[in-house]
């Protein structure tokens, strides 16, 4: 059972044209994500493999009744595909595309406020309902359907390692969700506890963050204020120097703020279980998900 | 991505906020006939490095006459600057700032940055210019005064007029500030800065506003939108490793002190495999992500780069292969091992996509090498083999 949809997915791919964007359309449809189509501007009316190619977000959910979209447009065009697809109607918006001008994202963010969209990303994995649905890069077979573990994480092949460790100690998940690794996105740590906390089928959580900013802080009040099910929390970048961007351009500390001690601390204060060794996930899983 | 306060200056003069009458000069001669021709004493004589506390570090001095400039100038230009923030190695002074000295009556400080909570631009004013921000955000935080400006309205004049008023800028200059502070927004949208700082912003005797520093960061995502920018970049202020790193497309961070090199994909797993690392009781000596969709040939070239230090003792490889498959990874490294000949132990972790055919080549391919199953074994095995 998902979080962030409303029924069936309806997939369309805003850059199928691509290399990138046509290889995961396919892996998408062979987990078995109802893919119906894509968009690439100037590229209307050819087809890539099965799938019709639209000029505009608007045509393609008018002829295939998209609800869904996963971007793999450019940096320099991704903002643009978001504002496109939000405006067409499109329910849940996945940019998988890293690397995009913040300022661009700032005036995409708030343009889109207020619309009735859930944007994932940018920079992320995407989201994964095993068994159902997924909408991303994230590799399939690492996932076990039927739950009962909503995994959250800023970070890619990071959540893969928490995915995988999860499944080999035996524990199925129900979304699983990357929020990515950009300062500003659409959907943050406390949205996806507020959607794992309603959802009946999960029975716990694992928080995956990272140094920078002050969301894992802000996500930590949150649980111990609203969230009725037990988490784990793990931090990257604990040895991480100051004022050096790690990767992704949200991980960076400044000042005292944003650092991996004072997250944990957060952690600890707010009653999440701190996983300090990824390794150790399992096995932490198994004592606090009984 | 940084650039010097001398082009940042550059890009202020463009854009209409006003900085002191000067130059830049890379070295003695040039740097005098910039003292001489501003035509007014004292001058201040400044080095143009990537990093601040200059002036702590003796870096900045102010001259009276011609004779002293050129002290200062032979002094610092060729200077080895220590700051808090180049670290205790500091960094050579090739280039030099010169310009007017000015009688300050107030000193300012002024910064613009997009702010990640929010998603808003945030201007940061205060009152105690020549401080450090976050010195003052500590002891007197209610000495900031703070905007929030809507990243689709821009600034509005009643915001500029509130961080006026928050300054307490005298009617004198309220005019010119309110401009300065409108075109500094204006500059920072333009160029996609992730900040800009005027730290100190001064008022002058005669009530005019001056920008004595200029610090720009421009978002390094945007520089393709940007290349007079780029025209700016000095790759001499930024480490050898990380430069040949950009050239590959490599996310490569150098790290002080340690000993195990570390290459992995992925942001996030390569800081948490750094962290593996340090809790092994061993030192990782980088980041390095090699990004998700790496070829056998950006692998090898990452290889090279980690062999290049000459630091390193060991080298750990983590690969949770998810559009990176791991027989890529493995024909790669095989590549590079081969080519640079190998001095130290590897250790190899890899999973996910192809696996059993990546461990395969790695296998075949005869290189001395130590696999591991799980990145916590992987770490403790590093640690051990680097001792």
């Amino acid at each position: 059972m998902s979080i962030f949809t409303k029924g069936p997915i309806r997939l369309i791919v805003q850059g199928i044209t691509g290399k990138e964007g046509n290889f995961h359309a396919t892996k998408c449809a062979e987990y078995g994500t109802d893919v119906v189509g894509g968009v690439t501007p100037g590229r209307g009316g050819e087809t890539v493999g099965d799938w019709p190619v639209y000029d505009s977000v608007r045509e393609a959910k008018a002829a295939v009744k998209a609800n869904a979209t996963m971007i793999f447009v450019p940096p320099a065009g991704a903002a643009d595909a978001i504002v496109e697809a939000a405006d067409a109607g499109i329910d849940l918006i996945v940019c998988i595309t890293e690397g995009i001008p913040i300022m661009d994202m700032m005036r995409a963010k708030r343009y889109i406020a207020g619309k009735n969209v859930r944007l994932i990303g940018p920079n992320c994995p995407g989201i994964i309902t095993p068994g159902e649905y997924k909408i991303g890069i994230m590799p399939g077979f690492i996932h076990t359907p039927g739950g009962p573990i909503g995994v959250v994480s800023r970070s890619g092949t990071l959540t893969y390692e928490s995915v995988f460790a999860l499944t080999n100690a035996g524990f199925g998940q129900t979304t699983c969700v990357g929020i990515g690794g950009d300062p500003v996105n659409g959907t943050n740590f406390i949205d996806c506890l507020e959607a794992f906390n309603a959802n009946p089928k999960t029975a716990g959580i694992v928080m995956i963050g990272e140094i920078g900013g002050n969301n894992e802080e802000k996500a930590a009040a949150y649980i111990k204020q609203n969230v009725k099910k037990p988490v784990i929390g793990f931090i990257a970048g604990i040895t991480a120097p100051p004022g050096r961007r790690m990767g992704h351009a949200g991980a960076i500390m400044s000042g005292n703020s944003g650092t991996g001690q004072g997250k944990l601390k957060a952690f600890r204060e707010n009653g999440i279980v701190v996983c300090e060794n990824l390794g150790d996930l399992g096995a932490i899983a198994k004592r606090t998900f009984k | 991505m940084k650039i010097h306060e001398y082009q940042g200056k550059e890009l202020f003069a463009k854009y209409g906020v006003p900085v002191p009458k000067g130059g830049a000069a890379f070295d003695v001669e040039t740097a005098l006939r910039v003292a001489e021709s501003i035509g007014s004493w004292p001058v201040v004589v400044k080095a143009q490095i990537h990093a601040g506390g200059r002036g702590k570090g003796g870096g900045v001095k102010l001259a009276k006459d011609s004779l002293e400039a050129r002290s200062h100038i032979q002094a610092i230009l060729g200077m080895n600057l220590v700051t808090k923030q180049t670290g205790p190695k500091g960094r050579l002074v090739k280039r030099l700032l010169v310009e007017e000295g000015c009688k300050i009556a107030k000193e300012l400080y002024l910064g613009i940055l997009p702010d990640r909570e929010t998603g808003m631009h945030l201007i940061m004013a205060s009152a105690a210019g020549g401080m450090e921000i976050e010195e003052v955000a500590e002891t007197s935080p209610e000495k900031i005064v703070k905007v929030f400006v809507d990243p689709l309205a821009g600034i509005l004049d009643y915001q500029a007029r509130e961080v006026a008023a928050g300054l307490g800028i005298p009617k004198a200059a309220t005019k010119q500030f309110l401009a300065m502070l409108k075109n500094l927004f204006r500059l920072y949208v333009d160029y996609d800065a992730s900040m800009v700082e005027i730290n100190p912003l001064v008022l002058t005797a005669d009530d005019k506003v001056l920008a004595l520093d200029a610090k720009v960061d421009v978002d390094s995502n945007a520089l393709y939108r940007h290349p007079d920018i780029l025209a700016y970049r000095d790759v001499e202020e930024e480490d050898p490793h990380e430069v040949e790193a950009f050239k590959y497309d490599l996310s490569y961070i150098k790290l002080d002190g340690g000993n195990v090199g570390n290459m992995v994909n992925g942001a996030g797993l390569a800081m948490a495999t750094m962290d593996a690392i340090k809790a092994a009781g061993a030192a990782p000596a980088n980041f390095l992500d090699v990004g998700g969709g790496a070829s056998a040939e950006k692998i090898a070239n990452a290889f090279r780069i980690l062999l290049s230090d000459p630091n390193i003792k060991g080298i750990l490889i983590n690969i949770f292969g998810g559009i990176l498959r791991c027989d890529t990874l493995a024909n790669g490294v095989v590549t590079a091992a081969k080519e640079t000949k190998l001095g130290v132990p590897l250790v190899v972790r890899m999973e996910g996509t192809n696996v059993e055919e990546g461990k395969r080549i790695l296998r075949e391919s005869g290189l001395p090498m130590i696999t591991a199953d799980s990145l916590t074994d992987a770490a403790k095995k590093i640690a051990a083999a680097v001792k």
